[in-house]
Formats: C-alpha cells, structure tokens, sequence
C-alpha cells in the first residue's frame, strides 16, 4: 500500500477537514484561541532497514497544535509518537508531509535556519539524567539557549536569567553551579523545564517527560507543567503512554497507533465514550481504584503484538488486533469521522465497533488472530 | 562556568558529598579544574608525579646555569670516572660531565615531547572529530589517511619522514607528531561516536545549537579523559620516540646532549662505566613514570562525578 492520502489515519480538526465546523465547537484551549502553533499534514517518517522494507514510524500523521493548549499524543511504544515530536523540532527528518510550525513551513529548511525553528519549539527528554550533559553545571545547561540565540548580552544579564528560570521551575539559584549528577531526578527534570523555557518557546515538546520519574515526584512535575502553563501560556504537545497522566494533563488527546493517528478529542470525549476499538481496548487496561466495580468491569484483551511498521497491514491498522475486524476493514483506510464535536475516530464501523465490544460475551480468541479474526 | 555569584562564599574545594540524593550546604559553584586539582592534590602518586614533572620543567628551563660544568667540557685526563663528589653522576669516554649533559638534556626531551605530543594532539582531535562527528565520506577519507599512516612501524615512518626533511631537532620533532596522529585521530574517533548518540547532544541539538558548539561545549569535554591518558602515555612515547631518533643519528645532532643519545652511546660502556647509560636511562624513566602517573590521576579527577583519585580506583576495582 501507499503512504495514504491526506485524510487517511490521521485527524486534522482545522479548517481544512471537510466533516468539522471549524471553531467553537472543540473545547480547545480556554481563552478559545484557534490560532494554530504547529501543524503536521500527512507526516510520514520511514526509517530505512537494512535488508527490507523501511520502518514507518510515523505514516500519515496530521494534527494540529493550537495556542495554549496542551495536545495530548497517547499511545503504546512503537506507535511513532515520540517521533513525531521529534519531527516536529526536525530532529528527524520526514520522508514525506509537511511540517508548519508559527504557520511557516519548515519542512526543507536547511540546518542554519533550522536553529532559529529550534528556539520556537523546545523539547523536555524524558530521561533528564541522559538529556543534560554531565560535564556542564545546571546553570550552563540553562543557559545554553540564552547564548545560543543571544537573548542576553552579558555574563551578569544571564546569570540573572538563570537564576529567574531556575526561580520558575521551584528551585533554588545556587543550584547554578551543580553539575547533574549532584542533583535529584526531580531536580534534573525541573532543570530540563528551564532549560525548555529559556528561549521562550511557542511549543514544547514534553516527550515522556514524567516517565523516567519516581511516582511522587510524577504528580510534582505534572503539576509544574500546568502551572508554567497558566503563568506563561504556553503551548505544550504532551507525549505520553501514561492514560491518566495525558487525561490529567490535556485539552485534547490524539490516540496513535502503529504510525497513524486513530482517534482524536477531548479527553471527556475519549476516556467516557470512546469511538475507536484501540481506544476502547486502551482504556479497558486501566484498572478502577474500586474493587466492586473492578471485579466486574468487562476488560478487552487484545490479541497478539503490535504488527510490525516494516510491513503494516493493509487497510485499517488495527484490524489484525481489532476483535471487531471486518473482511472490508482490510481494503480501505478509515477515514476520520466526526463521532462529536471535535471528537474523530478512523473506524469504518465507528458506530458499532465500541458498542458490540463491550456488549459480546469474551469471544475465546484463535491461537493467531489472522486478517479475518472473531466476528466473521 | 566556574564563575560564582558574586558574593557568593569563596570556592571551597571541600567535596559535596556524592550521594546523588538532595545536595545539602551552600555555595556549589566550584570551578570543575579547581576541584579536580584539589582532588589531584589528595593523591600522593599523582603528587610525587607532579613533582617530578614541576622539577623537570625546572631542569628544562634552566638547565644549563645548573649544570656544574659545560656539556661540552672535555676533560682527557678525567674520562670514564665513576661517580664522585665532583662529578655526582661520574664522566663520559670524553671526560665530560654526565650530570650536567643530563640536566642540558632534559630541554631537549620536553621540548620534543611536548611539540611532537602538542601537533599530533591537535591534528588528531581535529580529524577524529570531523569524522566521528560528520561519518559518511568525511569519515571514511579521514580516517583511511590514519590507517595508512597507522600501518607502518612507528620508527621506520619517522626515519623516512627525517630522511626527506633533513635530520635535525625540529624534522624530529614533527616526525614523532606524525607518528603518533593516528591514535590520537582514533581514540577521538571512538570516544566521538559513542558521546554523539546520546541524548544530551540530540538536546543540544534541539536547542539549535551550532555543530561547532556541539563539538567544543559537549563532545570534546565529554571525551577528554581518554585523551589525556592518551596525551600522557605518547609524551612517554615520544620521548623514547626522540632517544631512538637520535641515536640513529636523525634527531638532536652531536654534540648537543640529548637522553636517548648518552643512552645508546653509553651501550658500549655497560660494563666497565654504567653511569654512562644509568642516569640519563633513568632520567626517562622519571619522566615517562612522572607523565603517566598525573595522567592516570587527571583521568579520573577530571570526570566531575568522581572527587578523588584513590575514591575512584575503590570505585573501579
């Protein structure tokens, strides 16, 4: 199969997808700003494999990041979602699609002018021991963007600078002078916030920003995120596998899986009804923290692994792991359609699929789930 | 960014305890070298090394006014005299003075190690980074020169390199510097690809920073352990380098003294006069010992992680 055309497998609530009103409608951010900070048309991201067909990554990715808001990108590893963000910064390239970042295309920018993209949008690593060089004090670490784009002319001027981002992420300036490893997982991450922040960015990135973090210091930095987020507006795309941390952080959530994007809206929408089976099965793995209600809450257990990006399956992605898969699900991508307001999922059956999975006694599953599994 | 705040305390050299939990007590600005020289200090082989090489930097600067005699002084009547109170290091077949040839000599030795070491280091990291850095045809071109290079004994390219530049202490030398590129090219190489994939430079990168930037901010500090290991491991070799050149009369020109010179000249002597070939024989030692021994110690104290020498030799065995 090709690459797909504009419209398959991914989600653009813009103005340019034909089955949404643009506007009001989507609970985007709060001030209802639709000014978009970055958008992703049919992005695809082939890695080339030695010996084969190449690895798609990411494979006809659209989406839009508007002002403000934080876009949640949920999804299990392998769904290309981490490099999607990183395709957003170009530090992958994109074999096809284009990338618009402040509403220019930075799709062919050469590298020079690549760095004047790279202090519009900062990313958070989600290792922050691994993602600050060990040999720099925090404060140089911070710094780095201020020198790099010459925010500051004087050494005083960014030390100052230093010292009030150090101030924003809640930590004390002599930390300046630091180096990494003298300091807490916490602490480094919060470092790596600074140092997002220092050349005031209109998007950051967050790449698993909380997954490397012990679970108290989890809700710590969530809770910073949000915080930086209503005192600096600021516009965040929030990669995550974590369901309950993208539901707590997000206005809206795009659900990935396998390159493409399968469902997208808010999170209410999604985590109370949603539209696509994946996301359906996704959320059934979320225990409830009431064991009556646990013990007798339906779970959908997907069969088999995730089919490889090097050669996916035709038609719908899922189909091969969807318990309602179809014979005609493997001819033709689903294309996405407006469930809500706001609320798309790329499922030829969308009406149908969610509710039958949850109403189907447990189908026993065959030993392989082939192209034409249970239901047929 | 060794600077501290001002009015900050003054950089204690105490170590902050290296838990890797919550850092506790004030005023960590401390400059990494400061430290590392603090730590240095704390190591008494890295000390007794320094001395020796702070003594032979003495010796080689003013070698001559402490040489009790010329270099040049023959003395017929006095030739072959085994060492005494007025010749401490005895005399050669000339009858000069061994310890004053010595001292001279130590110049010679430093000088050689250090300018052959300094453009072998120079040329070396800057082909290992290019390539390591760049990969593709950069690397493939660059570092095939090294393998050529690489390929033949260390002393056989040198004489050919003196032969066509005409022997001397300068074409010596920049022999030796040739000589000893390749490792430097290769150990950069190494240390290049592996610091390049990690996140910190993708980071940097993310930031927008230049390739240049990258290199000098990020990768060169990150790989400089095993380079001054490196660094002081050739000065060794190449002072050896230096007294194999010129006994093989293609370095330092009689009758200017030179240690690897009185060495294999004093091979002859062995057994009627062995200070011939004693001192200045351990006159390298000294010096090659000196240079690995501060190595070693600069190779663990400068990783910012470690605070002493002898905490990171506990640590490693």
């Amino acid at each position: 199969m090709t690459g797909g055309d504009a419209t398959t497998g991914g989600v653009r609530p813009g103005a340019t997808t034909p089955h949404q009103p643009t506007g009001a409608a989507v609970p985007g951010p709060p001030a209802g700003a639709a000014e978009s900070v970055a958008e992703l048309d049919d992005l695809r991201v082939w890695f080339p494999a030695r010996g084969g067909p190449p690895v798609r990554a990411v494979d006809g990715v659209s989406l839009t990041v508007r002002r403000g808001e934080t876009l949640g990108l949920v999804g299990e590893s392998g769904s290309g979602k981490s490099t999607t963000g990183l395709a957003l910064l170009r530090l992958v390239d994109p074999t096809g699609g284009t990338i618009r970042v402040a509403g220019e295309d930075v799709t062919g920018w050469s590298r020079r002018r690549l760095r004047a993209l790279r202090r519009r949008v900062a990313m958070v690593f989600q290792d922050p021991q691994a993602s600050l060089d060990p040999r720099l004090t925090v404060g140089a670490s911070i710094a780095e963007p201020l020198i790099v784009h010459g925010l500051v002319d004087s050494a005083p001027a960014r030390r100052r600078r230093v010292a009030e981002l150090l101030d924003l992420v809640g930590l004390r300036a002599e930390l300046a002078g630091r180096h990494p490893h003298e300091l807490s997982g916490g602490q480094r991450q919060r470092v790596g916030i600074a140092r997002a922040l220092a050349g005031e960015p209109d998007l950051i990135v967050l790449d698993e920003p909380i997954a490397s973090l012990d679970l108290s210091v989890q809700a710590q930095i969530m809770n910073l995120l949000r915080r930086l987020q209503r005192e600096l507006t600021l516009t965040y795309l929030f990669i995550a596998h974590d369901l309950a941390a993208v539901e707590h952080m997000s206005d809206r959530v795009a659900v990935m899986y396998l390159g493409r994007i399968v469902e997208t809206g808010t999170p209410a929408q999604l985590y109370r009804e949603p539209a696509h089976p994946y996301t359906a099965a996704l959320l059934s793995a979320i225990p409830v923290a009431d064991p009556a209600v646990e013990r007798h809450r339906r779970r959908i257990i997907l069969g088999g692994d995730v089919p490889s990006p090097a050669d996916p399956p035709s038609g719908c992605r899922f189909r091969t792991r969807c318990p309602q898969a179809r014979p005609d699900c493997a001819e033709q991508d689903p294309v996405p359609v407006e469930v809500g307001p706001g609320h798309l999922a790329a499922c030829r059956y969308v009406g149908e699929a969610v509710p039958a999975m949850r109403a189907d006694p447990p189908v026993p599953r065959p030993a392989e789930p082939g192209p034409h599994p249970a239901g047929t | 960014m060794s600077r501290r705040e001002p009015g900050g305390t003054p950089a204690r050299v105490q170590p902050a305890p290296d838990t890797g939990a919550e850092p506790v007590g004030p005023g960590g600005g401390d400059g990494g070298l400061r430290r590392a020289l603090a730590a240095l200090w704390r190591d008494p082989p890295a000390v007794a090394g320094t001395v020796v090489l702070l003594l032979l930097v003495v010796v080689g600067v003013a070698g001559s006014w402490l040489a009790p005699a010329g270099v040049n002084d023959v003395d017929v009547d006095r030739m072959l005299q085994p060492p005494s109170g007025e010749h401490p290091f005895g005399t050669d077949e000339l009858g000069r003075d061994v310890l004053s040839r010595v001292l001279v000599a130590a110049r010679v030795s430093l000088q050689v190690g250090l300018v052959s070491v300094g453009i072998a280091l120079a040329v070396g990291v800057t082909v290992g980074l290019l390539a390591g850095y760049y990969r593709g045809w950069a690397d493939a071109v660059l570092m095939r020169a090294m393998d050529v290079l690489f390929a033949f004994p260390v002393l056989l390219l040198a004489v050919a390199i003196v032969a066509v530049l005409g022997p001397g202490l300068l074409t010596a030398m920049v022999a030796i510097g040739v000589v000893y590129t390749p490792i430097f090219a290769r150990v950069t190489r190494a240390g290049v690809l592996s610091v390049r994939e990690q996140v910190f430079v993708r980071a940097a990168i993310s930031i927008g920073a230049s390739d240049l930037r990258i290199m000098r901010r990020h990768v060169l500090p990150n790989i400089a352990a095993p380079l001054i290991v490196q660094t002081s491991l050739s000065l060794a070799f190449a002072i050896l380098s230096e007294a194999a050149l010129s006994f093989l009369g293609l370095g330092v020109q009689p009758p200017a003294p030179a240690w690897g010179r009185m060495l294999y000249d004093g091979r002859g002597f062995v057994t009627d006069a062995w200070w011939l070939g004693f001192f200045p024989g351990a006159a390298i030692f000294l010096t090659v010992l000196a240079f690995n021994l501060v190595g070693d110690a600069l190779r663990d104290v400068l990783d910012p992680r470690q605070l002493t020498v002898s905490e990171a030799r506990r640590s490693t065995s």
